[in-house]
C-alpha cells in the first residue's frame, strides 16, 4: 500500500456533532499534505482528538467529506483505512509480551510468521526494544511502553500515523527524548503524520506545519515560523511562543497609538477603528538605554522578576496593562521600581479589539525570515 | 571450617545485638497486637463460626450417628462438662465415609451435581460474558432498561419463582427429571448477577485497547476472544465460581424438579439421611464434608485469578 499511494488528508467542510449538543466541529476545512508532519494544537476540549479520531475512523463524520488520498473515507471502517494510531495511555495489550503486542496487527492480517518476526525485530532494533521483546507491558517503564506503542504502529507500515498526545504521560526529560525520536522517525520514513498536542513547544519542534484549533474552529495553519511571526489573530499570537505575546489595549489617535504605558507615533492608522489591541513579543523588548533613539519607549513598574540564568522574565505593569519582557539576566531589579523599555516599531502587531483579528498594515508583514546571504 | 563457625557463633550473636533488639521490638509489637481487643474480637468471632463446623467434622469422623452434646452432663463435674464441650469424637473412625460412599448412591449424586454445576457454569459464562460485553460496550435501545430489569429481578426472593419455573420447565418444556432442566434454570437465575459483575469489570478495561486493535484490523469477535476475555480472567473466575456454587448448593429447585433418586444432586440426597424415617447425622456430616471438598479445591485452583491486577500496566494516566 505504500510507495505510490498518496496519503494526503482532506477535511472538506467536516462537521462533527456528538448526540444533539452544539457541534464540536462546526465545519473544518484542512488540507494535510502527503508526507507532512501536521501538528494539531489547541487548548483542552477544542476538538483535536475528535479530528484525529475521525481520520482513524473511530468517530463518524456528521457532515462534509473526509478524504485520505483521493478516496472518500467517511464510511470506510477503521481497519480499511491503513492508518496507525499511538494513544496517550499507550493502549498496549497487557496480557501479551512486547513481541506479541507488535505482532498482533500483522497476525490478525494473516502475514506469514517468518515475515512477522523479521518486521518486529527490525522495528524493535530501531526503537531500542530488542532486549525487551519477552517482557509484558506491566514490566516496562512509561517511556518503554510508548516506544512499544510506536513500534506496533511502525511494523504495519501504514499510510498515515496518528498521535494523540503520546508524550503527555511521560516526565519532562523523557518527553524531550521521545520528541526527538519521533521527529527522527518521521524524517527517516516520511510517512504522513498527524500529531495532537496541547503543548506549543512540542508543536513548534515537531511540526512541518501546525494547525491551531480553538473551540472547534481552525484559527490558523502554517509553518511554526509563520505562526510565530505572522499570527492571524490574538489567539494564535497568544498561543505560540513562551511566554506568549503581550497584548495591550490601545486607543487609536489616527497618528499614534496610546495607552498609559506608551505613546507610539505611527502612520496609516486611519483605516482602523478607535479601539485596538497591540501585540509585542517579550523578546522584542529591550532596555531603553541600549535601543536606538527613535524606538518608542514604554515605562511601567516592575512587578516580579523570574530569573532564568542567562536571561530573565520581567513582569511589568498593573491591572489590564501588564506585560512580560525577556531581558538579558545581568541587572538587579527590585519590584516596584519603574523600568523603561524600548521596542522596534516594526515589531508591533495590531489587532481589532472586537473581532480580535490581525490588522495588517500596508507595509510588509514582520516575518522574521532567515537572512539571505547574498554576495 | 565448621570449627570456626561454631566458635564464631557467640561473637556473631553479640554483633547481632542491634538486630536482636529490633527482633524483640517486633515481637513486642506482635504481642501487643495479640493482646489488643481487636485481636480478641477476631478470635472470638472466628471461634463462633468454626465451632459448629468442628462438631460436624467431629461427628463425621466419630463413626456414630448422634451428637455427643446430647448426653446428659448435669451430674458431671465441671471439668467433665468442659470436656464434653470440646468437639472431639470418642474414637476416630472412617466408618461414616465408607458407608456413605458404598451403601448409599452418594457417588452417583456427586456426579449429578458435578454435571449440573459444570453445565451451569459453562452455559452461564457463555451467556453472561457475551451479554455483559454488549452491555458494557454498545449503546442500543433498551440497554439501560435491560440492566435495570436485571437488578429488579434480584430483589425478589428466589422461592417466588418456584411455581412459574415449575410450570415452564417441567410442564411446558418437559425438562423435569433431567440435567438440562436444572442447568438451564440455574444458569438463567445466576445470569443477572453474572452480567452485572462482568459488565462492571469490562467497564474498567480501557476503550483505547480495543480501538487500537480495531485499527490494526481485528474484528469485534477477535477483540472479544483475544483481548477482552484474557484480560477479564479474574472476573470470569469469580463469576464462574459463583455460578458453580449456585448450582452446587441449591436445594429447593433440585428437590422439586428431580423425582428419580438416581438423578438427585448432592444436597437433595443428603437431605434423605435425615428425614422423618431416618436420622443418620453421621452420614449427613460425612456427606457434607465431601460436598465441600470440590468447592474448596475450586477456590484453591482459582485463587491466583481471584487476585486481580492483570490489567495493570495496560494504561497509565
Ligand atoms: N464521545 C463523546 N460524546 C460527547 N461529547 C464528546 C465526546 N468526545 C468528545 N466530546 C466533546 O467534544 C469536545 C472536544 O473533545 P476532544 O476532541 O476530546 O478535545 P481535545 O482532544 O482537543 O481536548 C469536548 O467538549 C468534549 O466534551
Ligand atoms: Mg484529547
Amino acid at each position: 500500500m505504500t510507495g505510490i499511494a498518496v496519503a494526503s488528508i482532506d477535511f472538506k467542510g467536516v462537521v462533527k456533532r456528538y448526540a444533539d449538543s452544539a457541534p464540536t466541529l462546526p465545519g473544518l476545512d484542512l488540507h494535510i499534505r502527503d508526507g507532512e508532519f501536521m501538528v494539531l494544537v489547541g487548548p483542552s476540549g477544542c476538538g483535536k482528538s475528535t479530528t484525529l479520531r475521525m481520520i482513524a475512523g473511530l468517530e463518524s463524520v456528521t457532515a462534509g467529506e473526509l478524504l485520505i488520498g483521493d478516496r472518500k473515507v467517511n464510511d470506510v471502517p477503521p481497519k480499511d483505512r491503513d492508518v496507525a494510531m499511538v494513544f496517550q495511555n499507550y493502549a498496549l495489550y497487557p496480557h501479551m509480551t512486547v513481541f506479541e503486542n507488535m505482532a498482533f496487527g500483522l497476525r490478525v492480517r494473516k502475514q506469514p510468521e517468518s515475515q512477522i518476526r523479521t518486521s518486529v525485530e527490525a522495528a524493535a532494533e530501531t526503537l531500542g526494544l530488542a532486549d525487551l521483546l519477552e517482557r509484558k507491558p506491566g514490566q516496562l517503564s512509561g517511556g518503554q511502553c510508548q516506544r512499544v506503542a510506536l513500534g506496533r504502529a511502525m511494523v504495519r507500515d501504514p499510510q498515515v500515523f496518528l498521535f494523540d498526545e503520546p508524550l503527555s504521560n511521560l516526565d519532562a526529560e523523557l518527553r524531550v527524548q521521545m520528541r526527538a525520536s519521533i521527529g527522527r522517525l518521521h524524517r527517516e520514513f516520511g510517512t504522513t503524520s498527524v500529531y495532537v498536542t496541547h503543548d506549543q513547544i512540542e508543536a513548534m519542534t515537531l511540526g512541518s506545519r501546525i494547525a491551531i484549533l480553538n473551540g472547534g474552529e481552525l484559527m490558523q495553519v502554517g509553518t511554526p515560523m509563520e505562526l510565530y511571526g505572522d499570527p492571524d489573530n490574538v489567539f494564535v499570537a497568544g498561543f505560540m511562543g513562551s511566554p506568549p505575546m503581550n497584548i495591550l489595549p490601545v486607543r487609536n489617535l489616527g497618528h499614534a497609538l496610546e495607552n498609559r504605558l506608551m505613546h507610539v507615533p505611527r502612520e496609516g492608522l486611519d483605516r482602523f477603528g478607535a479601539e485596538l489591541l497591540v501585540g509585542v513579543r517579550p523578546e522584542a523588548l529591550c532596555p531603553a538605554a541600549e535601543a536606538p533613539a527613535h524606538w518608542p519607549r514604554l515605562s511601567a513598574p516592575v512587578e516580579m522578576v523570574e530569573t532564568l540564568g542567562a536571561e530573565m522574565l520581567v513582569h511589568l505593569g498593573q491591572d489590564d496593562e501588564r506585560l512580560v519582557a525577556r531581558l538579558p539576566g545581568l541587572r538587579a531589579l527590585t519590584p516596584g521600581e519603574s523600568l523603561t523599555l524600548a521596542f522596534d516599531p516594526a515589531a508591533l502587531y495590531l489587532f481589532d479589539a472586537r473581532s480580535r483579528q490581525r490588522l495588517r498594515e500596508v507595509r510588509a508583514a514582520v516575518v522574521p525570515q532567515p537572512e539571505l546571504i547574498t554576495p | 571450617m565448621s570449627n570456626s563457625q561454631v566458635q564464631g557463633r557467640p561473637v556473631a550473636a553479640e554483633l547481632d545485638l542491634p538486630y536482636r533488639e529490633r527482633a524483640q521490638g517486633v515481637l513486642r509489637g506482635a504481642l501487643r497486637d495479640v493482646l489488643s481487643w481487636r485481636f480478641a474480637l477476631l478470635v472470638f468471632a472466628s471461634l463462633v463460626v468454626i465451632y459448629p463446623l468442628l462438631w460436624v467434622v467431629s461427628l463425621a469422623f466419630s463413626g456414630q450417628q448422634s451428637l455427643q452434646l446430647a448426653q446428659d452432663t448435669r451430674d458431671m463435674g465441671f471439668w467433665a462438662q468442659m470436656a464434653a464441650l470440646v468437639p472431639l469424637p470418642e474414637q476416630w473412625s472412617l466408618q461414616n465415609f465408607r458407608a456413605v460412599l458404598t451403601e448409599q448412591p452418594f457417588i452417583r449424586w456427586l456426579l449429578n451435581s458435578l454435571v449440573v454445576a459444570g453445565g451451569t457454569t459453562v452455559i452461564g459464562l457463555v451467556l453472561s460474558c457475551t451479554a455483559a460485553y454488549a452491555f458494557s460496550r454498545f449503546r442500543f435501545p433498551g440497554r439501560n432498561r435491560g440492566l435495570m430489569l436485571f437488578l429488579v429481578s434480584q430483589m425478589f426472593p428466589a422461592v417466588l419463582m418456584l411455581i412459574p419455573l415449575y410450570v415452564i420447565v417441567v410442564q411446558w418444556l418437559g425438562l423435569g427429571n433431567s440435567w438440562l432442566g436444572l442447568i438451564l434454570v440455574y444458569a438463567i437465575t445466576a445470569l443477572p448477577f453474572c452480567v452485572w459483575m462482568l459488565k462492571g469489570y469490562f467497564d474498567t478495561l480501557p476503550y483505547e485497547i480495543e480501538e487500537s486493535a480495531l485499527l490494526e484490523g481485528a474484528s469485534r469477535m477477535t477483540i472479544f476472544y483475544r483481548i477482552i476475555l484474557p484480560l477479564a480472567r479474574p472476573a470470569i473466575a469469580v463469576t464462574g465460581l459463583f455460578s458453580f456454587m449456585t448450582a452446587w448448593n441449591e436445594f429447593i429447585l433440585a428437590s422439586i424438579f428431580m423425582d428419580d433418586e438416581s438423578l438427585y444432586t448432592v444436597p437433595v440426597g443428603l437431605r434423605f439421611f435425615v428425614s422423618d424415617y431416618s436420622s443418620e447425622w453421621g452420614y449427613f456430616a460425612a456427606g457434607s464434608i465431601m460436598v465441600s471438598v470440590p468447592v474448596i479445591l475450586l477456590f484453591l485452583a482459582l485463587q491466583r485469578f481471584l487476585v486481580s491486577g492483570l490489567s495493570s500496566g495496560a494504561v497509565k494516566g
